[in-house]
């Protein structure tokens, strides 16, 4: 039997339409086109796209009952991996995990596992999410810090153990990058609502405005608590430190990015916080943050919206369909071409940013070709605003304030495989241990933390590190 | 949810709050500030903690109308909740026996100083105040302060109370008459604590100044809330507020902090259309 060599479309907002609104792009498969899309996978016995997956979901099992019509099957497969599956079949990297593994990826294009998980999450959803079944009350008491993808995975997990479980989180709302820096039109932050409702009906308590660190220490914690889980993400965004860099309309991403997801500033003055902009944007950098604040820039108003990257479009580290929506949208990709000074009015207000035209030569330590230099091709670029998306570093403040906790060069927390840091007790994952990564990987480190949490507080007994 | 348990109206556009945050409380020291939002609308302010009772569990915050937020703060009154408060933020002021302290506090910014001069004068420092605003209805919290240091002075603008002039000026007097100064502590207007801190370092007087920017998150996560120190750029809300003097770039601060001058006006007309 032939397979059909390309996915079954998933329809879409157009582009022209969808830059004028923050409703999410992607309409999802109908039924049919869920059922008709799982049928071309063949269910291959050695299943090597589960080996993409960093939460180890069996792939086929669950597109067999796809393609079975039975959705509460395989929404039950899912959920005994992932308890976030909307979220992933939304934002994982999945050209380069599980289909990037896909058998059919040799005669065409993979099936769509992304989207189908995104179909199962969505269907369960509608209907209504079933409480899952909880093992008796252990008696022991797990506290979280951060509700990001990992904090949230762990508290899931532990609670559904029959731990008692707390969360504390910093800010007003849970989520974490998922609620600040992911944009609405993205990933809908009604989906990330219904996730963490989820949580909380396992009996998971959020705390908001605790500041760890600040208004309580992890060595508190660590008294009342039986074990503490450290998820606090990547949340240092880095500069470029050239010349102008402080000049007003120069953002971080995060600070764009928080103003306008979390605070809703493209609600101002509706929404007290506001956002400003001007006409002609320019973001720097080409991640999926980088993406995101282009295109949201482009929501607000802005006439024309750049990418400013120093490599060239195959080191591009954003997702492949981020790349493409961009550039559906009208993004302007300016590439080999980096930033050397900002430069502003009598005001203190960004006018223009001076660029130097690169070209590719030996790869360095990560293997891609580094950027060097034209001489003499500076060129002026006149902008209202600039948004710095290169990149972030792992939030300081438990670092700093927890002495004894073992910090690795980058300033990332220390851990095994399963999130022991060198204090007993205390576990660490997500971006915070690996730096900035992505949801399902911080996803899979607060299951594994988790695992390892509860054979700690039934135990009590600390695996000296090798 | 946050319940004021207290209001004070300590001038026509200056109010107190005494809030119950008791986490916050426990862990408050000089020199810290909390973030507030006051409703699901609303924008995350930050403001300096004026005062604290740890067993009441009562954070006290002092703040002048200037915006949307703070006018909209201003008309709530006893038993009425904040929806959330988080603290205590940056780093607390370091306090230790310096010898003699001179503390420079303009308009608003004597309700940060108050917990510094005390937290100065239990560490056994001879301290000097000096308070100045724009006229005597804007002076606050004199008898507290007065009660805490061992001499007190006063400026106003208008000459309604104490010296007709600024706080500069007093404290260019102090220096002339050679008066002992091991440190300097100025909180107020940019424009107040650059003129100090001008002064200051001509006498090599080591000044500390706790800065304002505009802030989002307060953990260190946006750089909204970065100056330049010494060349190089700080977050004010992790590192600081608090940051030697002689190193701050001012005039960034002042250009940084009207960055949405236009938006919050269009904010606050219609607050005003709306109300
Ligand atoms: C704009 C943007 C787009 C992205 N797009 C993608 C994508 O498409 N696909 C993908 O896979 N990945 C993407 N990522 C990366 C992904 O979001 C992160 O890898 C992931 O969110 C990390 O999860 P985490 O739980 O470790 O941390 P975070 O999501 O950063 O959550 C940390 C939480 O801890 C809280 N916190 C921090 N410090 C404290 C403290 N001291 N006390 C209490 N709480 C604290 C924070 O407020 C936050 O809520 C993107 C990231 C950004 C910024
Ligand atoms: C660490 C810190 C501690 C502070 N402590 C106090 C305090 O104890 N009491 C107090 O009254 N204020 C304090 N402020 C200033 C206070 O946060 C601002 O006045 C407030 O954010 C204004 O919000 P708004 O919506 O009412 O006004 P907006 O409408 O946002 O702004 C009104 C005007 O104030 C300017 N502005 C906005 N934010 C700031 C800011 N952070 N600093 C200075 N000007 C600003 C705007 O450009 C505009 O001109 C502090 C600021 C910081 C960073
Ligand atoms: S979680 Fe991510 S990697 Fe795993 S199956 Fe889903 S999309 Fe693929
Ligand atoms: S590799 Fe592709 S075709 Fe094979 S089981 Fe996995 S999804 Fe199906
Ligand atoms: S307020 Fe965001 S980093 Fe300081």
């Amino acid at each position: 039997m032939a397979v059909r060599k390309n996915k079954y479309e998933m329809p879409e907002q157009k582009p022209e339409k969808r830059i004028n609104n923050f409703n999410e792009v992607p309409y999802g498969y109908d039924e049919q086109t869920a059922i008709d899309e799982a049928k071309r996978c063949l269910q291959c016995k050695n299943k090597p796209c589960m080996q993409g997956c960093p939460v180890e979901i069996d792939i086929p099992g669950f597109i067999k009952c796809i393609a079975d019509g039975d959705f509460d099957k395989a929404a039950e497969v899912i959920k005994s991996k992932n308890s976030l599956p909307a979220i992933s079949g939304r934002v994982c990297p999945y050209e380069e995990q599980c289909e990037g593994l896909c058998t059919i990826k040799k005669i065409g294009e993979p099936v769509g596992i992304g989207r189908l998980e995104r179909f199962i999450a969505d269907y369960e959803r509608k209907k209504g999410i079933n409480k899952p079944l909880k093992k008796k009350p252990t008696g022991k008491k797990a506290a979280i810090v951060g509700s990001g993808p990992a904090g949230l995975t762990c508290a899931g997990d532990l609670a559904k153990m029959g731990h008692e479980v707390t969360v504390f989180e910093a800010f007003h709302v849970p989520g974490g990058v998922l609620m600040y820096g992911i944009p609405e039109f993205r990933l809908p932050k009604e989906i990330v609502n219904a996730e963490v409702d989820y949580i909380k009906r396992l009996g998971v308590e959020i705390k908001y405005d605790v500041v760890v660190g600040k208004s309580i220490s992890t060595e508190e914690l660590l008294d009342d608590y039986d074990s503490v889980f450290i998820g606090t993400g990547a949340g240092l965004p880095r500069f470029l430190n050239i010349p102008g860099e402080n000049l007003d309309g120069v953002y971080s991403a995060n600070e764009f990015l928080t103003r306008v997801n979390m605070m809703k500033a493209y609600k101002f003055p509706e929404y007290d916080t506001p956002v400003k902009i001007g006409e002609v944007v320019a973001t720097f950098g080409a991640g999926n943050v980088a993406m995101d604040s282009a295109r949201t820039a482009l929501r607000l108003g802005a006439k024309k919206s750049y990418i400013i990257y120093r490599r060239s479009d195959v080191e591009m580290p954003a997702r492949n369909e981020e790349i493409e929506h961009a550039k559906e949208e009208g993004i302007i990709f300016k590439l080999l071409t980096n930033p050397i000074e900002f430069k502003g009015n009598d005001k203190g207000y960004l006018t223009q940013v001076k660029c130097i035209k690169m070209k590719l030569g030996e790869p360095d330590e990560s293997g891609r070709r580094r950027p060097i230099p034209i001489p003499d091709s500076e060129e002026i670029i006149k902008i209202d605003t600039a948004i710095i998306a290169i990149g972030q570093s792992p939030n300081p403040l438990i670092p700093q304030t927890m002495k004894k906790l073992k910090i690795q060069k980058w300033g990332n927390i220390e851990t095994d495989d399963d999130g022991r840091t060198n204090i007993p007790g205390v576990f660490a994952g997500g971006d915070i241990a690996t730096g900035a990564a992505t949801v399902i990987l911080a996803m899979g480190a607060g299951k594994r933390s988790a695992r390892a949490m509860d054979e700690y507080m039934k135990t009590k007994t600390w695996p000296i590190k090798k | 949810m946050y319940p004021i348990v207290e209001k004070k109206i300590l001038s026509e556009t200056v109010k107190l709050m005494k809030v119950k945050a008791p986490l916050v409380a426990k862990k408050a020291k000089a020199g810290q500030f909390i973030i507030l939002r006051i409703d699901e609308k609303g924008e995350r302010i930050p403001l300096t903690i004026a005062d604290y009772n740890r067993d009441e569990g009562t954070v006290t915050i002092i703040f002048m109308e200037v915006g949307k937020t703070t006018i909209k703060l201003g008309t709530m009154i006893e038993g009425d909740n904040i929806l959330n408060f988080a603290g205590p933020l940056g780093e607390a002021s370091e306090i230790e026996n310096y010898g003699a302290v001179v503390c420079v506090g303009g308009g608003v910014g004597i309700a940060p100083l108050y917990p510094i001069i005390k937290a100065l004068k239990e560490a056994g420092n001879y301290v000097i105040c000096i308070l100045g605003a724009r006229d005597k209805s804007l002076l606050m919290l004199e008898e507290e302060i007065n009660e805490n240091c061992d001499e007190l002075h006063i400026a106003t603008d208008d000459g309604s109370k104490g010296l007709k002039g600024f706080v500069s000026d007093i404290l260019q007097n102090l220096i002339d008459k050679e008066k002992r100064i091991d440190i300097v502590w100025a909180i107020g207007p940019v424009i107040m604590m650059k003129v100090v801190a001008n002064l200051t370092k001509k006498y090599d007087i080591k000044t500390i100044v706790s800065l304002n920017p505009i802030m989002v998150d307060g953990t260190g996560m946006c750089g909204g809330c970065r100056v330049e120190v010494g060349g190089k750029t700080k977050f004010a809300c992790v590192d600081g507020p608090e940051f030697d003097g002689h190193k701050v770039d001012f005039n960034n601060l002042m250009l940084r902090n009207r960055r949405f001058l236009r938006d919050e006006e269009e904010a606050c007309k219609m607050l005003e259309e709306t109300s």
